[in-house]
C-alpha cells in the first residue's frame, strides 16, 4: 500500500524546509498521502505536527522544497517551466482543495451558526442565498447542530463549537480535511461527540483526512496510517496497529510509553 | 452687551441669567469645533492608521514620524503654526476651520492608535480561519476584522470626543468666539469674572459627565463579540 503510484498522490512533500531563526521545524521533509487515504500525524507538543497541516492551508510559508497538492504546486507556480513563487491568485485556487478544522474552532463570533457557515460559500463560491443555507443545513445535520443554527457560538458549548467549525469547512466541499488538533482545547466529556462526527467523516471513501492529534485509541481506529512526527522529520510510520503495538524507533516507543503514563 | 444682548446686573442672579443666553452662543460654537475637529481626527486617523500599517517604509516611517510630530508637540504650537505660517503660503482659513484643523490633526495621531489596536485585538485565528475559507483579504477587512473592532474602537473614539471638547477653550487665542472666549469678554465688560467662568466650568462639568455616561452606556450597548452580521 505504502509504494502507490504518483498519480494517485493528492499530497505530496518533497524536501520541504522550514525554520523560525535557527529552530527547524520541518527538515528536508518528504511526505505524501493518497487520495481518500486516513492520516494521522502524533508526537510531541512543540514539535511541528501542526506545522505540516499550517503550511498545507498556506497559513505558515516554506522556505524550501516544493509541495504538490492534487497534481499542482502549493508554494509555487510554473512559468516558462520554471518554478516560481506562488501568486496570491494561485493560493488561492489552491486552497480550493482544502479544508480546516482549528484547535481554537476560531468561529466568527459576530455571526450566527448559520452564517458562520454559509459566508464562505456565498461570498467565495458565489452561491445563492437559498442554496447556500440548503448546503449549510445539510452539513449542519450532519454535525448535529440544526437546532443551533441560528445561535452565536458563544452560547454553545466547545463541542458544539467544534462541530459548527466542522460544518463551515464541509460546506466548501473541500477534497482534504485537515485537522489541527481539534479536540485538544475541549472539555474530556466533550471531546466524545466531536470524535464521532470526525470518525463518521472518516467512513467517506473519497475523502482525504489528515489529522493531528493526541487522542492515540482515536487515532488508532480511523487511520489507515499513523505517521511519528519528531523534530522536524517523520521518525516512523506505519498501519495503526504497527506504531501503537510494535514501534520500531526507541523515540517513537518513549513518545508513546510516556503518552500512555500520562493519560 | 454682547451679540446684542443686554445683561442684567441688579443681582449676582439677575446676571447669571441675563448672560446664560450669550454663553450659549459661545457653546453652540464650542460644540460646533467639536464635531468638526472630531470628524476631522476620526477621518485622519484612519488615513494615518493606514499609512502607518502600509507594508512600504517609505511611506509607513514618514507617516509614523508625522504621527509622532502631532502627539509630541504641543496642540498651541500646531495651533499658531497654522494660523500664522499656512497664510504665507497662500492659505488662508477662517480662524474656526483653522481651529478645527488644528484639533483634527493632533487628535489624528490619537485616533490612529485607536484604530489599529483595534484592529489588532482581532485574534489571528478569525484571520486564519477567514484565509482557510479563501475569503478575499477585503472581505475579511470588512467582514470578519471591523465588525469585531468597531466595539473596541467607538468607545475610544468616545473619550476622544470628550478630550476634543475640553480642548476647544484654546482656540480663544486664534479668536474663535468660544464658550470661554466669549465668558472672559462678559468679564472684560461687565468687571464680574467670577460669575461667567465659574458658568463656563459647570457647564463644561455638566458635558463632560453627561458625554462619559453616553460613551458608557453606548460601551455597554456595543455587543462584545463584534456587530451582529445575521
Amino acid at each position: 500500500m505504502s509504494e502507490s503510484n504518483q498519480s494517485d498522490k493528492i499530497i505530496e512533500f518533497q524536501n520541504v524546509t522550514k525554520s523560525y531563526g535557527d529552530h527547524v521545524v520541518l527538515d528536508a521533509l518528504d511526505f505524501s498521502v493518497r487520495r481518500g487515504e486516513k492520516v494521522t500525524i502524533i508526537g510531541p507538543s512543540g514539535s511541528g505536527k501542526s506545522t505540516v497541516l499550517r503550511i498545507l492551508m498556506t497559513l505558515e510559508d516554506i522556505q524550501d522544497g516544493v509541495i504538490h497538492v492534487a497534481g499542482k504546486p502549493l508554494w509555487h507556480e510554473e512559468k516558462n517551466g520554471q518554478l516560481m513563487p506562488a501568486s496570491e491568485a494561485h493560493l488561492r485556487m489552491m486552497r480550493k482543495e482544502m479544508g480546516m478544522v482549528f484547535q481554537q474552532f476560531n468561529l466568527f463570533p459576530h455571526m450566527t451558526v448559520m452564517r458562520n457557515v454559509t459566508e464562505a460559500p456565498r461570498q467565495v463560491l458565489g452561491l445563492s442565498r437559498d442554496k447556500a443555507k440548503k448546503r449549510a443545513l445539510k452539513y449542519l445535520d450532519l454535525v448535529g447542530m440544526t437546532e443551533h443554527a441560528d445561535k452565536f457560538p458563544s452560547q454553545l458549548s466547545g463541542g458544539q463549537q467544534q462541530r459548527v467549525g466542522i460544518a463551515r469547512a464541509l460546506a466548501m466541499h473541500p477534497n482534504i480535511l485537515l485537522f489541527d488538533e481539534p479536540t485538544s482545547a475541549l472539555d474530556p466529556e466533550l471531546v466524545g461527540e466531536v470524535l464521532q462526527v470526525i470518525e463518521h467523516l472518516a467512513s467517506q471513501h473519497d475523502l482525504t483526512i489528515l489529522l493531528v492529534t493526541h487522542e492515540m485509541q482515536f487515532a488508532r481506529q480511523i487511520s489507515d496510517r499513523v505517521c511519528f512526527f519528531d523534530q522536524g522529520k517523520f521518525v516512523e510510520e506505519g498501519r495503526p496497529e504497527e506504531i501503537f503495538t510494535e514501534p520500531r524507533e526507541e523515540r517513537t516507543k518513549a513518545f508513546l510509553s510516556s503518552f500512555l503514563g500520562d493519560h | 452687551m454682547l451679540f446684542g444682548i443686554e445683561w442684567d446686573t441688579s443681582s449676582h442672579w439677575a446676571f447669571a441669567v441675563s448672560i446664560l443666553p450669550i454663553l450659549g452662543k459661545g457653546l453652540l460654537v464650542t460644540l460646533q469645533a467639536t464635531v468638526v475637529g472630531f470628524l476631522l481626527a476620526a477621518g485622519f486617523g484612519l488615513v494615518l492608521a493606514g499609512l502607518k500599517g502600509m507594508r512600504s517604509r517609505l511611506v509607513a516611517w514618514p507617516a509614523r514620524f508625522f504621527s509622532e510630530f502631532l502627539r509630541d508637540t504641543p496642540l498651541l504650537v500646531q495651533l499658531f503654526f497654522l494660523y500664522y505660517v499656512l497664510p504665507d503660503y497662500g492659505l488662508v482659513l477662517p480662524a474656526f476651520m483653522t481651529g478645527a484643523l488644528a484639533l483634527g490633526l493632533q487628535y489624528s495621531a490619537y485616533t490612529s492608535e485607536v484604530y489599529r489596536a483595534g484592529i489588532q485585538s482581532v485574534p489571528a485565528g478569525q484571520l486564519e480561519a477567514a484565509r482557510a475559507l479563501d475569503l478575499t483579504p477585503g472581505r475579511t477587512f470588512f467582514a470578519i476584522v471591523l465588525p469585531q473592532a468597531i466595539p473596541r474602537i467607538i468607545p475610544a473614539l468616545g473619550n476622544y470626543l470628550v478630550s476634543i471638547m475640553k480642548d476647544v477653550p484654546i482656540l480663544s487665542v486664534v479668536a474663535v468666539l468660544e464658550v470661554l472666549n466669549v465668558a472672559r469678554i462678559i468679564g472684560d465688560r461687565s468687571f464680574n469674572y467670577m460669575i461667567p467662568l465659574s458658568m463656563v466650568g459647570l457647564i463644561y462639568l455638566l458635558m463632560t459627565l453627561v458625554a462619559a455616561w453616553a460613551v458608557r452606556k453606548l460601551d455597554e450597548r456595543l455587543p462584545k463579540e463584534g456587530i451582529h452580521l445575521q
